[in-house]
């Protein structure tokens, strides 16, 4: 008469099985860095190039039908907002998917940073999301299915950069916000994005992101006093679509200056790497305890029986 | 209550009225054996009642504003920390504070703990709480609560670890539902029920293990997400996870010591001999559970800050706050645990798991909103957001209380003869164990 029978080492196993099939299929996730699909787009900024005229910002607005603004685009003075006691400059929100900041380094002429979604290539709001709800299309744009998303709002604690905003004000249907690369109305017929086709000075360059990537390495060399050697986005985080030139170090205009070049998915990968093992060893481990504690407590009711001499043993 | 037992009313532990000989029915079973005047009567005599009353009448109402307004109209709806106290308190340290569930089940059902029976209901019970008040925090936090299922059936984001989260919560709840429904099958009456929970025991409890030790842990790789976010000492590229883990054992374990506290003292009437009698020498036994956990989580802690060779930041004002985080919250609860059950002094112990209760709180609102964004800004939660949270604590509080009433959960249901004995053959008598895995360390010091 043992402690456990076979029915319920069983169940037991059936209990483990149907946990595992319940967790549904979580991808190993082993597989080696995505660097982007291979005609996907991008805009390379230049912030030696960008005077804070705003008319990004305007153009912005119109052609994603955003609430007008409290104070018009050719208002300069929103460059001297500041939040939270100074710690933060404007960034963007539900009624704004792109700002422009000015930054002063070492009291110089001031500089001029365009702050959008980047277009990450394996983008942190995507891969936290328990939905879906994030799509990284094959032009380069990360662009988001507000039919899905039921709120969380994991996606913003995941952005590396700071970018989603959420419509907090809505009580029926707030949804996620963020720069889509205009992906809908021009990205997806070749178009380049509004606040590029607008801009004056050339600040914003549209094309191929390998191309970009030339482009800017080419401007660096031709002009190796007018910026520091670095683009940024090419790697940073596993590579965005968007990427930076700037004639002062990064972290003066701005910029996280170490993210890392490590997508924000890597992780998680260990974690989820476990998940499969404790689903599978678990089963086998506890029940293995509880034979035997059982078979321990049955030799001790057994050892304790032998001494009564002869009363009923067993511990069922 | 206690009144009327003065006067001679028993609350209801059987499904027979002792006095006519009749059956209880659902609605007296309900009412704890009172007549409805009587039991309105003793609900309005409770000054914590109004304590309650007044919470709700505040809190209520704001619940209500928040789904008519929105989100913003209560908190401060901040992109920069997207989630507050609902979050940070309601889920990540609801959660581990309901850890007890499966700590139990598991010293119970798997090592044959049988000495810990008399609390393992509570314990139980306790988790499934936990849990479920856990999901209705996230209700009101999420933007569009109506959508939770959506990750089950509408959208798969099977990479993400809220998906896992979501799964393993979803099916934690029922098997806690499952574990504690026994209660509810003796208190109906209907042992078909109970007898064929009794069977799958085994199988709930080693799933209730592999759920929780990975949704407990996931609790702490959603701020993998976040490197740059949460400041180093609380965070950790390798470790995140096992930290929420292992710092949830101690709190699954020091909350049942709490609440048996505050039930031995608030409601001793519902208690029966077998829970009163045992309680002392369980409490003592969990303690020793909870300063192992403690002391391998203080362990692992002092590794993680090695491992990403943090100690730089230790001299910084972030690491007094994070030193005294660990001293007041980890070692202190480890000292008094040592001295209760050196000494055998079970109030020490009862201190000892109200202070890690403190320090596992304390933890998980620095991880979520105190040294989350500690190179931007602090944020401090709207008054409306305290509001709602200590509301849905009330609430909790409420429906633990109406259960414990009424569920046989630390008293024991007085079967019918027939019954009693068919269960008295199926059950193992419980056994003083001396050479279990849990505190067996202690007894070598001893």
């Amino acid at each position: 008469m043992s402690g456990i029978s076979r029915r319920r080492f069983l169940a037991a196993s059936v209990a483990g099985c149907a946990a595992t099939t319940l967790a549904g299929p979580k991808k190993a996730l082993a597989a080696g860095s995505f660097t982007g699909y291979p005609d996907g787009m991008g805009v390379l900024v230049d912030l030696t190039r960008c005077i804070g005229c705003r008319s990004c910002e305007a153009a912005c607005n119109k052609e994603q039908n955003l609430p007008a603004p409290d104070k018009s685009f050719d208002d300069k003075s929103v460059f001297d907002e500041t939040f939270h006691g100074g710690k933060q400059k404007r960034r963007p929100d539900e009624n704004a998917y792109t700002v422009v900041n000015r930054y002063n380094p070492d009291g110089s002429d001031p500089l001029y940073r365009k702050v959008q979604c980047n277009h990450c290539n394996e983008p942190a709001c995507l891969s936290s999301c328990f939905v879906n709800a994030y799509t990284k299309t094959k032009e380069g744009a990360v662009v988001y299915n507000p039919n899905v998303c039921v709120g969380c709002r994991n996606c913003l604690v995941a952005c590396p950069f700071g970018i989603p905003g959420y419509s907090y004000s809505s009580a029926f249907d707030p949804v996620v916000k963020k720069c889509i690369f205009c992906h809908e109305t021009r990205l997806k017929n070749g178009l380049p994005p509004a606040c590029v086709d607008v801009c004056p000075q050339e600040a914003l360059t549209f094309g191929k992101r390998k191309e970009l990537i030339k482009i800017g390495h080419q401007r660096i060399q031709t002009h190796p006093g007018r910026y520091v050697n670095h683009l940024y986005g090419e790697n940073e985080l596993g590579g965005t679509s968007w990427m930076y030139l700037s004639p002062v170090n990064f972290d003066e205009v701005g910029f996280d200056p170490n993210p890392g070049n490590e997508p924000i998915i890597n992780n998680v990968k260990d974690f989820l790497g476990t998940v499969p093992m404790v689903l599978a060893i678990w089963p086998a481990m506890f029940t293995g305890f509880h034979l035997l504690a059982k078979k321990r407590e049955h030799d001790k009711n057994n050892q304790d029986t032998e001494k009564q001499h002869g009363e009923e043993g067993g511990d069922q | 209550m206690k009144s009327l037992i003065g006067w001679g009313s028993k609350p209801v532990d059987s499904h027979v009225n002792e006095k006519t000989d009749q059956q209880w029915s659902l609605f007296r079973k309900l009412m704890l054996g009172l007549t409805p005047g009587q039991y309105l009567g003793q609900a309005l005599r409770n000054p914590f009642n109004w304590i309650l009353g007044i919470i709700f009448a505040i809190g209520l109402p704001l619940i209500a504003y928040r789904f008519i307004f929105g989100l913003s109209a209560v908190t401060h709806a901040s992109n920069d920390y997207p989630w507050g106290l609902f979050l940070g308190f309601g889920l990540f340290t609801m959660v581990p504070l309901s850890a007890s569930g499966f700590m139990l089940g598991t010293a119970v059902e798997i090592f044959g703990r049988h000495d810990f029976e008399p609390i393992e209901r509570l314990a139980l019970l306790n988790g499934l709480l936990g849990y479920l008040f856990a999901v209705i925090y996230l209700l009101v936090d999420l933007g569009q609560p109506w959508r939770l299922p959506y990750p089950m059936v509408v959208s798969f984001g099977p990479a993400a670890v809220l998906f896992l989260v979501a799964w393993h919560v979803a099916t934690y709840l029922s098997v806690q539902v499952a574990e504690v429904s026994v209660s509810f099958f003796e208190w109906i009456g209907w042992l078909g029920g109970k007898r064929f929970i009794r069977r799958i025991a085994l199988g709930l409890t080693v799933s209730g293990i592999i759920l929780s030790t990975l949704h407990q842990g996931a609790l702490g790789a959603l701020f993998n997400y976040a490197p740059g976010k949460v400041h180093p000492l609380w965070y950790s590229g390798s470790f995140q996870w096992i930290f929420f883990f292992c710092s949830s054992i101690p709190a699954g374990l020091s909350m049942v010591i709490a609440v048996s506290t505050v039930v031995k003292k608030t409601m001793a009437w519902r208690c029966d001999d077998n829970f009163k009698e045992n309680l002392d020498r369980c409490t003592l036994g969990l303690a020793k559970g909870a300063s192992l956990a403690l002391i391998t989580y203080l362990a692992i802690k002092l590794i993680g800050v090695a491992h990403d060779n943090e100690w730089g930041y230790l001299a910084t004002g972030w690491g007094a706050w994070f030193l005294f985080e660990m001293a007041v919250g980890v070692v202190l609860p480890i000292i008094l645990f040592a001295y209760a059950i050196r000494h055998q002094v079970v109030a020490i112990a009862r201190v000892g798991a109200f202070v890690t209760i403190f320090g596992i709180v304390l933890n998980r609102l620095n991880t979520t909103l105190i040294v989350f964004n500690w190179n931007l800004y602090q944020e401090i939660p709207h008054i409306f957001e305290v509001i709602i949270a200590v509301t849905l604590f009330a609430v909790y509080v409420v429906v633990y209380r109406f259960i414990l009433y009424r569920l046989p959960i630390i008293f024991s249901w007085k079967e019918q003869p027939q019954e009693a004995l068919a269960a008295e053959a199926a059950r193992p008598a419980p056994i003083k164990t001396s050479n279990a895995p849990i505190g067996a360390m202690y007894r070598k010091i001893d």
